[in-house]
């Protein structure tokens, strides 16, 4: 027998037997102690395990098994007591710790499962929140993008930079490949291809409008994904290797300015969209995301709005362009045709003078020459001459009173004059050529016509003249009737209203000629110049055609109005004119009452009896004005004041001299004064003559317009008073006294 | 004897008229009321003369009360005066006096006093001059009328 290291064997061969049983249980012993060891070392490194009274338990209930098994080892011989009751201590130890970590771990084991699923739990949820987290980032990112395009796009009003700057942006956001803008042509029948981010200079390609892939694009806001081959999309020449990418197609309305309504989003009734068109990298295989596609959409409307600004702004610049343009040009007009004017009136101021001289003398000696002997030849010779030079003058006035009347500078002389008289004297100066053509000739005077009456005399007098003269110059046979009456009421045209006032009335001349009449067609154009009727019967006449101009011009300066009336072709025409003439009532009510006042021959020299008032202030010139007036034969009552010259004035004074040296108007109100008071009687109102410091324009002026006959300088003179009181007394008004 | 008394006066008359016009003493204004004197207005000139020279010494004495004080110069008043002096000078044809008028008129606009106050001398000193001169006159005219003669009529011009 050999002998072993171990423990000395004092037994028998099947010792070995027990030698292995002895080695293993030295082994589990060994392994017992040492995995509580372990478990402790590592749950002590673990900060979390949340079963650690299990794990007590647990290795309490090993370490005991461990030295169950090791005092085993004592057992396999015989040995004392204190061997065997340990062991049996270790024993029942065991079995109790045994039992107890058998009955936790029924509670145990569950729960350390459940844990396990919740594990698993959580590791999905962690992923979810993972993604979600990662969309958030990418729709921020989005946004930013969004904004940071919209500042770029907003920050010019240039709709090239706009356009531009959208593409540029939106390839670099979203890392496209191409992107192009096709915006309708003026016909809006086609796309044209406008804009394109690789291209610089992108040829002109057009395409149809009413493409069905367009319309699909036009018919809804949202980005549309369009195929890669469709005609808007086919923006490179293809070489078949690539696999192209996707393609989105968005459409931007291109809005006008009617459509802004304030408050409103405009609606989006606008016909003209453009197409933007978006394409991702060939061969990349990237898809077109839900965001992406929103950042195309809101992109799209983005640029609509900044386009619409833009377009806004070109327009105004246009605008105020052309009216810029506009005023300088009607700048220019105005200097031109105020250089124009000036030029004629210059014109017209040297032609009168230098036309007329020669004119006169032409005319006074030709009718010299006629009083002189001659044989009837040069008799002959001497009238046509004559008779040419009148025409050729009354030719001048006419075109040179024409031109006054049309700026306005002509203004009427008033005066008083016999109308009577006055259709008697025209009657007398047409009736030999009336005789000669056998066209008798009627005047029909109204009762109630008055017969002084206040107007201008000289150009009444054209005005009846060419009429009738018309009248006769175009009636071939039959007669003409002139009948003048008083017109109380209008019944012709409607926005002239005669409204006779006390001091005037409106005379009304209707001149009927059977002749050759007129076309109601031609009645407007009667009145302008230098339009004739082309008849037979006016070819022959002569005349310049200003002459019925010039009536309605006067006529209207007389505040009235002139028209024709005719039944039509050879059926005659009447025409009839209406002008406002003041009533000179002193002379008419001289007329009516049957006195005398003024006898018919003026006198010159002697005012005897005559009653006049003086009022002046200044006792001097009151005495002076006084001598003067008395030694002219007249009687003179003297005041001093307003108040007492209105008291003192009656119907027996002729004449009032009223000083008006002092500055202001109070001598003034003294004239309108005396019209009240004399209005309100029936007595003609006496004569009002000023006596002032000047005779200047304003001053005569002033007087008109108070009401005064006349004005004399101070200091007076004798022939001056006595000037103005013959002109004053004879029935004729001026409103000259120097 | 008495006629050439006469003719001696009326050519002293006549001189001394001719001489106030040409000194612009008068003017046209004064022929013109000589021609308004006839043998129902004998007196007429002579008449409103005084009443002239009246007028100016009653307007010069309100004048030089409102000039007075320095402080308080009632400028409308004075204006008015003047403005009726010059009224009645033109009247009469006093020329000069006239002519101060205008001045001082002038001077009143501008409210200068002491402007004021020499025009107002200076009118003062005319109308005076002026009131013997035409004494003068009118004492030549009557003794014209005295010694049987009439008075002649000057032309001036």
């Amino acid at each position: 027998m050999e002998v072993c290291n171990c423990i000395e064997p004092q037994w028998p061969a099947d010792e070995l037997l027990m030698k292995y049983q002895y080695i293993s249980d030295f082994f589990i012993a060994i392994a017992y102690f040492s995995i509580p060891l372990e478990l402790i070392y590592f749950v002590k490194k673990s900060a979390v395990f949340p079963y650690r009274w299990v794990l007590v338990q647990f290795g309490a209930f090993i370490v005991l098994c461990g030295a169950t098994h090791l005092i085993n080892l004592w057992t396999f011989t015989t040995h004392s007591r204190t061997v065997a009751l340990v062991m049996t201590t270790a024993k029942v130890l065991t079995a109790v710790v045994s039992c107890a970590t058998a009955l936790m771990l029924v509670h145990i084991i569950p729960d350390l499962l459940s844990v396990k699923t919740r594990e698993l739990f959580l590791k999905n949820k962690a992923a979810e929140l993972d993604r979600e987290m990662g969309l958030i980032r990418t729709q921020e990112e989005t946004g930013r993008h969004v904004r940071m395009l919209t500042h770029e796009i907003r920050s010019t009003l240039d709709r090239h930079t706009i356009l531009k700057t959208t593409l540029v942006e939106l390839g670099r956001t979203l890392a496209l490949e191409e992107c192009a803008l096709w915006m309708p042509t003026r016909t809006g029948l086609e796309l044209q291809l406008s804009y394109t981010l690789r291209h610089q200079h992108p040829v002109e390609y057009t395409v149809p409008i009413q493409l069905p892939v367009i319309n699909q694009v036009f018919g809804t806001s949202r980005a549309v994904k369009i195929s890669p081959n469709s005609p808007v999309a086919r923006l490179r020449p293809v070489s078949g290797k690539y696999m192209l990418g996707e393609v989105v197609a968005v459409r931007v309305p291109l809005l006008h300015l009617s459509n802004f309504q304030i408050n409103d989003w405009p609606e989006l009734s606008t016909k003209r969209y453009a197409l933007m068109v978006l394409m991702l990298p060939s061969d990349s295989a990237r898809q077109w995301h839900v965001h992406e596609l929103e950042l195309v959409e809101v992109v799209a409307d983005q640029v609509a709005v900044a386009l619409s600004h833009a377009a806004i702004l070109e327009e105004s610049m246009r605008a105020r362009d052309l009216l810029m343009e506009q005023n300088v040009a009607l700048d220019l007009a105005r200097r031109e045709a105020e250089t124009a004017i000036r030029a004629r009136n210059d014109f017209l101021a040297v032609m009168n003078h230098e036309m007329r001289t020669p004119m006169h003398a032409i005319i006074a000696l030709s009718s010299l020459l006629q009083e002189t002997e001659l044989t009837p030849e040069q008799r002959l010779m001497v009238e046509t001459i004559l008779k040419s030079s009148n025409l050729l003058a009354t030719l001048m006035n006419d075109v040179l009173d024409l031109s006054r009347l049309e700026d306005g500078s002509l203004q009427l002389e008033l005066g008083t004059f016999n109308l009577h008289t006055l259709f008697r004297e025209v009657l007398n100066l047409i009736k030999p050529i009336a005789v000669v053509k056998k066209l008798p000739i009627t005047l029909n005077l109204a009762p109630d016509l008055p017969e002084f009456v206040v107007g201008d005399e000289k150009r009444l007098m054209q005005i009846i003249l060419n009429i009738v003269g018309n009248a006769v110059k175009f009636s071939k046979q039959g007669s003409i009737s002139v009948t003048a009456l008083v017109t109380k009421s209008d019944t012709r045209a409607a926005d002239f209203f005669v409204v006779p006032t006390g001091s005037h009335f409106y005379l009304r001349v209707k001149v009927k000629d059977s002749g050759a009449g007129i076309n109601p067609q031609d009645i407007p154009k009667i009145f302008t110049k230098f339009a004739q009727t082309q008849s037979l019967a006016t070819r022959s006449s002569g005349g310049s055609g200003l002459g019925l101009a010039i009536s309605k011009r006067f006529v209207n300066l007389m505040e009235g109005n002139i028209w024709i009336e005719s039944d039509g072709l050879g059926k005659g025409c009447t025409a009839i004119f209406d002008v406002k003439l003041g009533i000179s009532e002193r002379s008419n009510e001289s007329k009516q009452s049957g006195i005398p006042k003024v006898p018919a021959i003026p006198r010159h020299s002697n005012f005897t009896g005559l009653k006049v008032l003086v009022m002046d202030e200044n006792g001097v010139s009151r005495m002076v004005t006084k001598g003067l007036l008395v030694h002219l034969g007249c009687e003179v009552t003297t005041v001093s004041s307003n108040e007492e010259c209105l008291r003192v004035v009656s119907h027996e004074h002729k004449v009032v001299f009223m000083d008006v040296c002092m500055p202001g108007v109070e001598n003034y109100q003294i004239a309108l004064r005396i019209h009240e008071k004399f209005t309100k009687q029936r007595h003609q109102r006496p004569l009002l003559v000023a006596l002032s410091g000047n005779t200047d324009k304003s001053t005569k002026e002033k007087c008109m317009s108070f009401g005064l006959d006349g004005v004399l300088l101070k200091p007076v003179s004798l022939d001056n008073i006595r000037d103005v009181l013959s002109d004053l007394l004879e029935p004729r008004v001026l409103y000259e006294g120097m | 004897m008495n006629t050439i008394v006469v003719a001696q006066l009326q050519r002293q008359f006549q001189d001394y008229i001719v001489s106030l016009y040409q000194q612009g003493f008068l003017d046209n204004q004064f022929s013109e009321l000589r021609k308004l004197q006839d043998e129902g207005t004998p007196d007429f000139v002579a008449e409103v003369v005084s009443l002239f020279f009246d007028d100016c010494s009653k307007l010069i004495n309100t004048m030089s009360i409102s000039l007075e004080r320095p402080d308080n110069v009632d400028f409308k008043q004075v204006d008015s005066g003047v403005h009726q002096l010059k009224g009645s000078s033109s009247s009469v044809g006093a020329r000069r006096v006239k002519n101060v008028c205008i001045s001082f008129k002038e001077c009143c606009d501008v409210q200068n006093r002491e402007g004021c106050l020499r025009c107002l001398q200076q009118v003062d000193y005319e109308y005076k001059m002026l009131k013997t001169k035409l004494q003068d006159l009118f004492n030549l005219e009557k003794q014209i009328l005295q010694a049987g003669g009439t008075i002649p009529q000057v032309d001036i011009n």
